[in-house]
């Protein structure tokens, strides 16, 4: 029985003649490959991605837990990083494939476990990030005044579990535990004129927070020195120059990096050369001016680890950082940083954690690494299970930018395009896809958001943000963007 | 009969239509902001005459090893040539030209390399994240096409999945 299935193309509103299925089977179950990508991050897109564009018969389907897709693109890119966001036009074209389908509202693991995509998908790829935070495992670290950086950035950037965060802006001094370039991205938000802030994607309570904000000195703290530094030379160039700021470094922190930095590749030296300067050199006339009339101080705290966040007297919330002093064994990107045994504590209202996103286990069947907090994989193969693969921060540990979670997800997709044709994956049989999954979820009483609803939520923060003289004005809970997304 | 014909082409058109927005997803789809740095830099085609001798020829060396040559037009950034000429090379350009990644790595000869002028530092502050960095090493939105480059030759690098497989770490 020679089968014809057509689908509206959706860009060109033209019907297209997908496929000719010669299996004799109802129309649900055509032969082609159905893979399930659970996460609708960078790492599931670009994994999707990759494996539309090579093979003509593969349809992936992607899940997220939230109305809306992006992942960190929308809710950890800095909001003054708009252009690190067009890789959301990529992703806009891949999820209106007409081979790609895009269901949000759906959290694996609750509403669906893996083991029904399993049964339905002839391979699942987990692309859902890191949701968790490492904490620092000090006293103190619950009081109030002190959050995880991944809440924080969570907040200003609309993250609908992170609304209700209202951190305390009131106190003068705010200290960074981390200094990689997530600890950058919140002191530049902490420390950024307003004007510059308002025609940004940034929330609206958040602006309105950070406009009261009292938070005149930010330190951004860390255990080893500035050659160990995890942050890019773009985001110190930023801090840099960041408008009505001016640095504060502590010049013994840099004793012998001058000699030290002669050695090393490019990258870390210019990154190095430029902290040296901002440090210690003697500033021109223009800068000296500018620092004079700054209003904001910010630095870098080198060779500390935190050991306790010390109470206000009536122990509500959080008043000192205690720190312990390090000193560094080894040099180069290996060194360790030591206890010396000496401590200081400094005085401030609001420390934020910026120590590491964290992935969580979202199935108990699947294996996991709690040590490393990653999907045991080899090149992106979960381990011991076939047909389950893994991308992106979960596949890797979470660190890196965009680029990096690309790689990673080409890579993934070309071991899961190697096992189809070698045969280790199974293709042969016909599996239902979403149409295996839809019914479950009817049942359950969940409803998917599809891309068409995501383009109405995302077509209602553009028209809010033109109001507000903004991007966009992000719609900062799931009911309200389910709200629109049904209507 | 003719109906048959005119649904014949109209599957054909759509068949091309759709294998080329396919090759398209390999590479960034805004072009403007890529070519705006070189209008930006006064390299524009505004005052070039109307001849269709006015193109310049560029060789890409893909990941696989093979020679693939196309014409840009004075004015065009690199990133706008591979995204004009639908050349398919994985991520490409993902920040479509505006310096938020390293996406758009090419390696030159020392000799062209001489004659692409002057790095900004922004350009080489994304630069330094790119894998396989080499001396000769440029951002293709930031390399303006003039007559002077006929016949260049651009490699395009390996990627690798961990960035800090070479010794730099970001996050």
């Amino acid at each position: 029985m020679l089968l014809m299935t057509c689908k509206p193309d959706r860009a060109t509103l033209k019907y297209r003649f997908c496929q000719w299925s010669v299996c004799g089977r109802a129309p649900f179950s055509s032969c082609s490959p159905k893979v399930c990508i659970v996460g609708a991050g960078p790492a599931g897109f670009y994994t999707a991605q990759h494996l539309i564009k090579s093979r003509q018969d593969v349809e992936v389907d992607i899940y997220e837990r939230l109305p809306v897709p992006f992942g960190l693109v929308r809710f950890g890119v800095a909001p003054d990083h708009p252009e690190v966001k067009n890789v959301i036009n990529t992703f806009t074209q891949t999820a209106q494939h007409s081979r790609c389908s895009f269901y949000g509202n759906v959290n694996v693991g609750t509403d669906v476990s893996v083991k029904e995509l399993q049964q339905a998908y002839h391979a699942v790829v987990l692309s859902y990030g890191a949701e968790g935070n490492r904490r620092m495992g000090v006293p103190g670290e619950d009081l109030a005044g002190v959050h995880a950086a991944k809440d924080f950035v969570g907040w200003y950037n609309g993250l609908p579990d992170n609304r209700k965060l209202h951190p305390d802006l009131s106190c003068e001094t705010a200290v960074i535990l981390g200094q990689g370039n997530v600890a950058l991205d919140v002191a530049r938000i902490l420390l950024s004129p307003m004007d510059m802030l308002k025609k940004t994607d940034i929330t609206q309570p958040a602006l309105d927070l950070l406009a009261e904000s009292r938070i005149r000195r930010v330190l951004i703290v860390g255990r080893r020195g500035p050659m160990q530094i995890a942050c890019t030379i773009k985001e110190v160039r930023e801090m840099v120059n960041l408008p009505d700021t001016r640095p504060e470094m502590v010049a013994a922190d840099f004793k012998g990096i001058a000699e030290a930095v002669k050695e090393v590749p490019r990258p870390r030296k210019r990154l190095t050369e430029l902290l040296l300067k901002t440090a210690l050199d003697v500033p021109t006339e223009k800068e000296q001016e500018k620092r004079s009339k700054a209003s904001r101080v910010w630095g870098f705290r080198f060779f500390r680890s935190p050991v306790e966040v010390l109470p206000a007297p009536d122990l509500s919330r959080a008043a000192a950082i205690r720190l312990a002093v390090n000193r560094l064994e080894g040099s180069g990107e290996g060194a360790s940083a030591v206890p010396t045994g000496e401590v200081e504590d400094v005085p401030c209202g609001l420390v934020i954690s910026s120590i590491g996103y964290k992935s969580l286990p979202i199935d108990p069947l699947l294996p996991f690494d709690s040590r490393k907090a990653i999907v045991p994989n080899t090149m992106g193969r979960v381990q011991k299970t076939a047909g389950v693969y893994c991308s992106g921060w979960l596949k890797t540990g979470p660190t890196g930018v965009i680029g990096t979670t690309m790689n990673n997800s080409f890579d993934t997709a070309r071991a899961l395009l190697e096992d189809m044709d070698s045969g280790a994956l199974d293709v042969s049989s016909a599996k239902p896809g979403s149409q295996g999954v839809t019914p479950l979820l009817e049942k359950r009483g969940v409803k998917p958001v599809e891309f068409s609803d995501w383009e109405k939520i995302d077509n209602e923060e553009i028209k809010r943000g033109v109001a507000m003289g903004k991007p966009r004005e992000k719609l900062l809970s799931v009911d309200e963007m389910l709200h629109v997304a049904r209507t | 009969m003719a109906l048959v014909t005119a649904t014949r082409r109209l599957v054909h058109v759509t068949l091309r239509e759709s294998s080329r927005r396919a090759a398209v997803i390999s590479a960034a789809s805004l072009p403007t902001q890529s070519r705006a740095t070189c209008l930006q830099r006064g390299f524009t085609t505004s005052t070039q005459p109307l001849r269709s001798d006015n193109k310049v020829t560029v060789h890409f060396i893909n990941r696989d090893g093979e020679k693939i040559t196309v014409k840009g037009s004075p004015g065009d950034s690199l990133l706008d040539v591979v995204i004009d000429q639908d050349l398919d090379f994985d991520g490409f350009g993902a920040c479509e030209g505006t310096l938020a990644c390293s996406t758009c790595h090419l390696i030159f000869e020392e000799e062209v390399y001489k004659q692409l002028g002057p790095v900004t530092d922004e350009e080489m502050d994304m630069l330094d994240l790119a894998y396989g960095l080499t001396d000769t090493s440029r951002l293709g939105c930031q390399i303006c096409l003039t007559k002077s480059l006929e016949g260049m030759v651009a490699r395009v690098p390996e990627s690798v999945s961990d960035i800090r497989q070479s010794g730099d770490g970001s996050s």
